[in-house]
């Protein structure tokens, strides 16, 4: 039921997977210069838009995409990704807090930086105290549903006294890790961290009250991540298991209803 | 739960612990049916007698999943959806949304265009704050000032109505520019509006700004001081009345707004009463940028009001993030592009959800009554809280 309904997503893998053999090597989100401009990057896209339209021609051969690289030149252009990791921010931040940068990257003007997970508390309190980004504008994340850390939790700063500079901090969580958690930097990050775990199911460690926020308490299943169906699901039989089991409860004689199990 | 959602059972957090109440206290819950709650907001109180000890904000009973639904929609079919997040300020939804699109299309909007849209939104401003001014109002039992403004939102939204067809849910703007020009004599028509106001902003300021029991309900009440503001993420007025010069339309800014000469006015207290006087002296701002806007349009009533956007809207591989100033606060827009025709991931930085975080800390020590008093500083919209 799931998987049927993932089908009419486009599962393109994000542009951190490109560099497949590095990814295994380092559990870092490495986005090296060599994805902003690299060739395998851009046939991947190319080749899964077309079987997304359901076109037929495009969409017969949704995986080796690679031998045929200028099937679809046209269809990615437009800004690509820069390498940044020469920008003083990302470098003294580099310097501060040794092992925080993994890679960053410009798209669109927007500087990016990816943190390991384990760096970014002490990352955040290096950029809020040492560079003034004191305002926390948001806090969500992503979900890569292919990708091996499979969620990007993303944080989006903004510094008043840097003449409203903004940098955006990409931590790639992978399924069942937890990250840790901003609140004790950014009180703003509570509500969005409870957000993020009701709808991805991404824990944050040392958060003080992760409960759900937007869904009911004992709603089960999280459904913003990829693999939850957009009707939704039987919550019926979800929040009172052990009173409406399965092909119980309401909408039970239905025989499309859907049941996250 | 099976594979289906592997490790979903251990995230379930542990239950939570039994509140301890005090002797003398008692809980009480506030909402989620109360009209003072503008929407379906619920706020579990602490309470000894009538002083609040603590509170604890319960939202999420209008989620309706729009972020997922953006998912599965193309770009231009968006737009719509996003009129139903802050329903009574349609137009800056619309404008923060295109902005994240155009960000990565790298599609320059018209000069007319920016002007229309920059109208629409200073018009769409306008009519919330009326609203928020009468609801915020007959919160605290005066009920006059509900028909002052309604008078003048009505004419507003008459104006949207001859633009766009729609008064509420407007779906005013496109990636790269608007659906439709103006219709004939529709500047004048604004323009006449936005001369009259003035007086008319002037009456509700008869009605409240020195009237001695809406002083006493809201001077020196729900203060959330300026580096509070900033840690906990609130912007828009709130921020502002705490003594903040900051406004994304400075700030950042974005279409025609740095042609257009306005002042940020700020308040000194930071309490519900200078949020009071922010807003209403926002009415004036939002009134002579309106006015530059009537007078530029005037003077150029011909041009593109599209840029050259492709017909079949692919985005590049990427994320971006644009901002507008909404009546509420900073809305944001944060868009993951596949390089599909869908939305990838499209999150929405909704100022009411931030800005309500604070209410705990802003409502501490206050007695119940207050409550409907702060609810009603931070403007909030439910669902926009809830998306």
């Amino acid at each position: 039921m799931t998987d049927e309904t993932n089908d009419t997503k486009p599962p393109v893998p994000p542009e951190p997977q490109a560099p497949a053999p590095d990814a295994a090597a380092k559990p870092a989100p490495a986005r090296p210069a060599a994805a902003a401009e690299g060739a395998p990057a851009a046939p991947a896209p190319a080749g899964v838009t077309g079987a997304t339209g359901n076109t037929g021609a495009a969409a017969a051969a949704p995986k080796p995409a690679a031998p045929k690289p200028p099937a679809a030149p046209p269809k990615p252009a437009g800004p690509k990704p820069t390498d940044a990791s020469d920008k003083p921010l990302v470098k003294a931040l580099a310097e501060a807090v040794p092992g925080a940068v993994a890679a960053a990257s410009e798209f669109v003007g927007e500087l990016t930086i990816d943190v390991p997970p384990e760096k970014l508390v002490d990352a955040c309190r290096h950029l809020c105290a040492r560079e003034s980004f004191t305002y926390l504008v948001d806090l969500t994340a992503v979900d890569w549903k292919e990708r091996k850390p499979r969620f990007d939790v993303v944080l989006w700063l903004h510094s008043f006294a840097r003449g409203n500079e903004r940098v955006r901090l990409r931590v790639a969580v992978g399924e069942g890790e937890s990250c840790p958690s901003v609140t004790g930097v950014w009180p703003a990050a509570n509500w969005l961290e409870r957000e993020v775990f009701d709808l991805y199911g991404v824990p944050f460690g040392g958060h003080p009250d992760l409960r759900r926020i937007l869904t009911w308490d004992g709603f089960q299943g999280h459904p913003l991540r990829k693999d939850f169906p957009v009707e939704g699901i039987d919550t019926g039989a979800a929040i009172y298991p052990e009173a409406y089991p399965e092909g119980g409860g309401p909408g039970g004689k239905d025989p499309n209803r859907k049941v996250l199990s | 739960m099976s594979e289906g959602t592997p490790g979903t059972a251990a995230l379930v957090p542990p239950p939570e612990e039994p509140t301890l109440l005090g002797l003398h206290e008692m809980e009480l819950n506030f909402g989620p049916q109360h009209p003072a709650t503008h929407g379906v907001l619920r706020v579990v109180l602490k309470v000894d007698g009538e002083r609040i000890v603590s509170a604890r904000p319960d939202v999420g009973y209008l989620h309706r999943g729009t972020e997922k639904l953006f998912e599965t929609e193309t770009y231009p079919m968006v737009i719509p959806h996003t009129d139903r997040m802050d329903y009574v300020a349609a137009a800056t939804n619309n404008h923060a949304y295109c902005l994240a699109v155009e960000k990565i299309l790298g599609v320059e909007v018209p000069k007319r265009a920016q002007y229309i849209r920059v109208l629409l939104d200073e018009m769409q401003r306008v009519s919330s704050h009326l609203l928020w001014l009468a609801t915020a109002a007959i919160d605290l039992g005066a009920i006059t000032p509900f028909f002052y403004t309604f008078r003048e939102r009505e004419v507003i939204l008459d104006l949207f109505e001859e633009y766009c067809g729609a008064r509420l849910t407007l779906n005013c703007m496109r990636i790269g520019g608007l659906p439709v020009d103006l219709t004939p004599g529709w500047v004048e028509r604004t323009q006449a509006f936005f001369e009259t106001l003035e007086a008319k902003i002037d009456e509700y300021e008869d009605l409240l700004t020195e009237n001695r029991i809406w002083k006493e309900r809201t001077v020196g009440i729900g203060v959330l001081a300026a580096d509070r503001c900033v840690a906990w993420g609130v912007t828009g007025p709130v921020l502002r009345a705490a003594g903040v010069a900051w406004d994304v339309r400075r700030a950042l800014p974005y279409e025609c707004y740095p042609e257009l000469e306005f002042d940020i006015p700020v308040g000194k207290n930071a309490d519900t009463y200078d949020r009071y006087l922010v807003r209403v002296a926002e009415l004036r701002q939002s009134r002579r940028i309106a006015l530059q806007c009537c007078d530029w349009l005037a003077k150029n009533p011909e041009g593109e009001i599209r840029g050259k956007v492709p017909r079949v809207i692919k985005p590049a591989a990427g994320m971006a993030y644009a901002s507008v100033e909404a009546p509420k606060g900073e809305l944001g827009f944060f868009l993951v592009s596949s390089g599909a025709n869908k939305p990838y991931r499209l999150h929405v930085r909704a100022p009411s959800f931030v800005n309500l975080q604070s209410l705990p800390e802003m409502i501490r020590g206050h007695l119940v009554s207050d409550l409907v008093a702060v609810i009603g500083t931070y403007d909030i919209v439910l669902g926009e809280v809830d998306r």
